[in-house]
């Protein structure tokens, strides 16, 4: 049997949830003040998820910041940062366009979050 | 000199705010002055998500938040001026700004919003002894640096304070490939959201360092190393504690400062509590027809609350331009046991205000109780938890302001 404690902050409260575990199996989750963080922390333990921010290359030497449109998974994050800069993007760009389609093969992608002028 | 009814100083999320609720409020002739290429102020450097969730319900980066309100701008036609900077307010609402198409120019304001935002404490507040290398800046600095330049100051990173933009750093370094080697706080506790200790720090396996500080900067041209060390309950060093550890990079994260020099050549009073203007419920400060909004006022950890005070600014500046800014009632409002300072420190009409306020310290499980100064509870409510880096509110109705007009109101914590 394993436990592991994962810090809920889906609210400022930050509460405290031990999750027991075997074999991946999840057997119980204590700790919780409401609902959310329990399906917060079976999540965490399954598959945990992050938004990656960070910047992109532009042709004419400036960076602009992009995002991933959907949570991706956290542990293919240094993939994910190796593949964003290998490009580099010509402007014109608009807030919201798609700049490197279906990143991690589940269908989610990397967008403009700022607008660049050519 | 040219009129104009509104101006707004300052082009981030409070400025842009405040000239449109102004502007739907019924004023017309608003100019926003903003000294940087572009209008955002801040948030264009804070690529990361997590603005927005009270306002819009999503979580944006800074950009697109301040996209939302450069939109709304756009949309009324208000109209705003870049590179320019402003030198000069006077108690006569004169406004006397600078760009290099018109050089110097005054404007006559009808009414004043002073909406210039915060700066980090300089590096002054590192105490350590000894030269100073290259390798060490402010979070926001380095933030620029690689959020707008694209330029990674260093790759073995130490940082000093756990606020939000320590922490955001660290992250934002981690996955441009540098070593974040530890986070430090002088405290015993994070000043920043928890949220971004999980995943700014945890996630990335980054050690937070409570009650400890940098001693001593290694190196003659750029830093080596940092000497570290526990301190004691008086935050003095523990020297037998100090140990070494190797950088190229300090980031300092040691707080922010409202950005006050113009207000203070208006000869605006200001709170040594929150570092910003004695304001009302609508956000005047002393003098008639000044306004202020966002973190020129006092520092915020969430933007949704900058641009709730901005509304609530710029309906005030719109209101003070039709009516004029007689007080009909005076209350004082005043931090009491366990509370930093609130905001506003002052009500002049019996109106629903909300009161914001800091905690002086992390508590669990405590009463919020507001009181008059004959000691009478006008309101108590229970919280689970209050942290220095979480602003806290509280809702005074017209009915507690009306039987308490000309009395002082403290807010004060019980512990439970
Ligand atoms: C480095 C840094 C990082 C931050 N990161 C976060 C974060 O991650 N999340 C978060 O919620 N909050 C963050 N904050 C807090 C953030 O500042 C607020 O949420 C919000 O952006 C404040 O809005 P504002 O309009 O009051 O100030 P600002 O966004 O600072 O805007 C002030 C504007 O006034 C302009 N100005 C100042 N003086 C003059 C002058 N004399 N003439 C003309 N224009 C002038 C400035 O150029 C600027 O554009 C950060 C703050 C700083 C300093
Ligand atoms: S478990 Fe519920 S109360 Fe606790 S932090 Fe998560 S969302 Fe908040």
């Amino acid at each position: 049997m394993e436990q592991r404690e994962i810090i809920c902050t889906t609210c400022p409260m930050g509460c405290h949830v031990t999750v027991t575990m075997e074999d991946g199996k999840i057997l119980d989750v204590k700790g919780n003040t409401c609902p959310r963080g329990d399906a917060y922390a079976r999540q965490e333990v399954t598959d945990p998820r992050r938004v990656i921010t960070t910047t992109i290359g532009l042709t004419d030497g400036n960076v602009l910041p992009v995002k991933s449109d959907n949570a991706v998974s956290k542990n293919r994050i240094p993939e994910f940062m190796q593949k964003i800069h290998h490009v580099a993007v010509k402007p014109p760009v608009q807030i919201g366009d798609v700049l490197i389609p279906d990143i991690d093969g589940e269908g989610n992608n990397i967008v403009a979050t700022q607008n660049a002028t050519a | 000199m040219t009129k104009v009814d509104l101006v707004v100083i300052g082009g981030g999320p409070a400025g842009m705010g405040a000239a449109v609720a102004a502007y739907d409020a019924g004023v017309r002739d608003i100019l926003v002055l903003e000294r940087d290429v572009r209008l955002g102020g801040i948030l264009e450097q804070c690529i990361h998500n997590g603005f927005g969730l009270h306002r819009f319900n999503e979580q944006l980066t800074g950009p697109e938040y301040a996209w939302r309100f450069e939109k709304e701008l756009h949309a009324r036609n208000i109209a705003y001026r870049l590179n320019t900077m402003v030198l000069d307010i006077t108690e006569d609402k004169v406004v006397t700004a600078m760009n290099s198409e018109e050089g110097v120019f005054q404007i006559q304001a009808g009414a004043v919003i002073l909406a210039m935002g915060c700066r980090e404490r300089p590096r002054g507040a590192l105490n350590t002894p000894g030269a100073r290398p290259a390798g060490i800046y402010t979070a926001g600095t380095a933030q620029r640096y690689i959020n707008i330049m694209g330029y990674m100051p260093g790759k073995k990173v130490v940082i000093l304070g756990s606020g939000d933009i320590g922490l955001i750093m660290a992250r934002r370094m981690t996955w441009e490939g540098a070593e974040v080697k530890m986070v430090l706080e002088l405290m015993p506790y994070s000043g920043g959201l928890t949220r971004n200790i999980v995943q700014c720090l945890q996630d990335n396996n980054i050690p937070l360092l409570l009650s400890h500080t940098i001693v001593d900067i290694h190196g003659k041209d750029r830093v080596t190393g940092v000497t570290i060390a526990e301190v004691d309950e008086n935050r003095r060093p523990k020297m037998e504690t100090a140990q070494e550890v190797e950088c190229d990079t300090i980031l300092l994260s040691v707080g922010l400062l409202p950005e006050n020099e113009l207000t203070k050549k208006a000869n605006v009073p200001l709170d040594r509590l929150t570092n910003g203007a004695y304001v009302d419920q609508r956000r005047m400060t002393e003098i008639p027809g000044i306004f202020a909004c966002g973190n020129v006022l006092h520092v915020h950890d969430l933007v949704d609350y900058v641009n709730e005070e901005a509304d609530i600014a710029g309906q005030g500046a719109a209101q003070y331009l039709k009516d004029g800014a007689e007080d009909t009632a005076k209350i004082t409002v005043k931090p009491g046991n366990g509370v930093r300072y609130t905001l506003p420190q002052r009500i002049s009409a019996v109106e629903k205000t909300t009161v914001f306020f800091r905690v002086t310290d992390v508590h669990k499980a405590v009463k919020v109780n507001v009181k008059n100064d004959e000691g009478t509870v006008l309101l108590s409510r229970r919280r689970p938890r209050v942290a220095p880096g979480e602003m806290e509110t509280v809702v005074l109705t017209e009915k507690i302001l009306a039987e308490n007009v000309g009395k002082t109101i403290s807010v004060e914590l019980e512990e439970v």
